[in-house]
């Protein structure tokens, strides 16, 4: 099957966003019944699937870039806008404090510790339906942190270094103690919830000074707070193209030149023949400067553009789940609000079904 | 206690037979107002579909459906939702099978 993203010889509006000098063109899709004559565009899984490509390019530990090929931009953004919003995790909400006395506000140290990510799977533990819902050992973890800072004896002599000088010096979310509640203390037994990063500095304290606090973490989603939004960031841009135009090559003796309008790798120059051809697998690295266009003897010799319909997903993880699982749990989280928005439709149709009399809303 | 909002509901205005109607959908925002929207303007019976987010503060999407034929738009809803589920699947059976292959580069990223 002939793909408009692997031919690139053209522009071709179908399939290409044209960037221009000061503008950019063909940013909708146009794939839609009823939008060409003689040709059906919907609906069709079986064709969908031929043309979805998803292929992983790089993976970390924290991060992960992936190409989406042949869905369309609100799928896409769906998947990113429920990454960033909907995608749960366990952070602090409450915190209780017995005693602070450290320069750190009570208030100020409660918001830095709900920041703080934590390593535990969303998948064990259920959402408190509403704030004033009675927590329990299913819905809320409990840690505690109870620090004194005192001066240390042993300090070498001379030393300014408060880290030497004192003893817990540094309040840090290794501090963090988890308290089991119930059957906590089994389920839990694998995998003890803690920070999983144990060098946040949460506040700092002098001798004297102490901090006793009591945290509930539950489980929430990024549109409440964004200390429970999974990832660090989660983007997709649009695969770039420069297009060449056969009628109108670049001269031989401003190849380089040619060249080094785009971002390293991106243009090909013959060491011989001075030829200028592209490398499609670099053609992602271009950064779309539209330098090229500054330059009158480069005029009508190329096109840059962009491919409306493959994206390239880049996204950080930041707390419990490791960059790969991301994408499924969005998927998943997908699936579980059109469930919920189909139950409530087969409902309607059956009301309806019944009472044989649309039921509209007064509003 | 006040009455629960319903997830869904059509608004005052619409056809009897359903082959025009406008539907609230509560706790919903572009991001399945948007998906929604494409995939019921991927059904060749539907003449027109929109959606909009009325008010930011108003925590729902009002989705448009008009039909041709005088057919319900509520049964194109349920299509659409369907479709959009099967396109979920489809997603992650090839992001899984990427991911599988192992044929990707991998890299060491310190925080």
């Amino acid at each position: 099957m002939p793909t408009a993203s692997t031919s690139h010889s053209t522009f071709d509006p179908r399939h290409h966003v044209g960037v221009h000098a000061e503008r950019v063109s063909n940013v909708s899709s146009t794939d839609f019944p009823g939008y060409y004559p003689d040709e059906d565009h919907s609906w069709d899984l079986d064709q969908f699937n031929q043309r979805l490509k998803v292929k992983v390019q790089r993976l970390s530990g924290r991060s992960i870039e992936f190409d989406l090929v042949g869905t369309d931009a609100s799928i896409a953004n769906a998947f990113r806008r429920i990454l960033i919003a909907e995608v749960p995790t366990i952070s602090v909400e409450r915190v209780y404090v017995w005693d602070n006395t450290s320069v750190v506000v009570d208030e100020i140290l409660a918001q830095r510790i709900g920041l703080v990510p934590l390593n535990v799977d969303p998948a064990w533990m259920d959402t408190k339906e509403t704030t004033n819902d009675q927590a329990t050992d299913r819905n809320t973890l409990v840690f505690r942190l109870k620090v004194a800072c005192e001066r240390n004896k042993n300090a070498p002599k001379g030393s300014t270094d408060p880290r030497e000088m004192y003893i817990n010096s540094d309040v840090l979310s290794s501090h963090l103690e988890w308290e089991p509640q119930g059957e906590q203390a089994t389920v839990f037994a694998s995998s003890p919830p803690a920070p999983t990063n144990p060098n946040i500095v949460l506040g700092k304290l002098r001798p004297g000074q102490e901090i006793d606090i009591e945290m509930h973490a539950v489980k929430g989603v990024g549109k409440d707070h964004a200390k429970f939004c999974p990832v660090a960031t989660a983007s997709y841009r649009l695969l770039p193209l420069v297009i060449l135009n056969p009628e109108k090559p670049v001269p031989p003796h401003l190849a380089e030149k040619f060249q080094k309008c785009f971002s390293p790798g991106v243009i090909r120059v013959d060491p011989q023949t001075k030829a200028i051809s592209l490398d499609e697998q670099n053609m992602r690295k271009e950064s779309m400067s539209r330098e090229v266009y500054r330059h009158p003897e480069f005029e009508g010799c190329t096109q840059l553009a962009r491919v409306r319909d493959h994206f390239l997903f880049s996204i950080e993880s930041e707390g419990f789940y490791p960059p790969e699982r991301l994408l499924p749990e969005s998927i998943s989280v997908m699936r579980g609000k059109i469930a919920n928005i189909r139950r409530a439709a087969e409902a309607l149709l059956a009301d309806n079904n019944n009472a044989g009399d649309v039921v509209m809303a007064d509003a | 206690m006040a009455e629960p909002t319903p997830k869904l509901r059509i608004m005052k205005g619409a056809d009897q037979d359903l082959s025009a109607a406008t539907y609230q959908i509560f706790d919903e925002s572009h991001t399945m107002g948007n998906a929604l929207r494409w995939m019921l303007m991927k059904n060749p019976k539907v003449e027109f579909c929109g959606y909009s987010v009325p008010h930011p503060s108003e925590n729902l999407i009002q989705l448009r459906i008009q039909m041709y034929d005088k057919l319900s738009s509520l049964t194109a809803l349920l299509e659409a939702l369907d479709n959009l589920d099967g396109l979920c699947v489809a997603i992650h059976d090839k992001y899984g099978e990427s991911l599988a292959s192992g044929d990707y580069e991998r890299w060491e990223e310190r925080s």
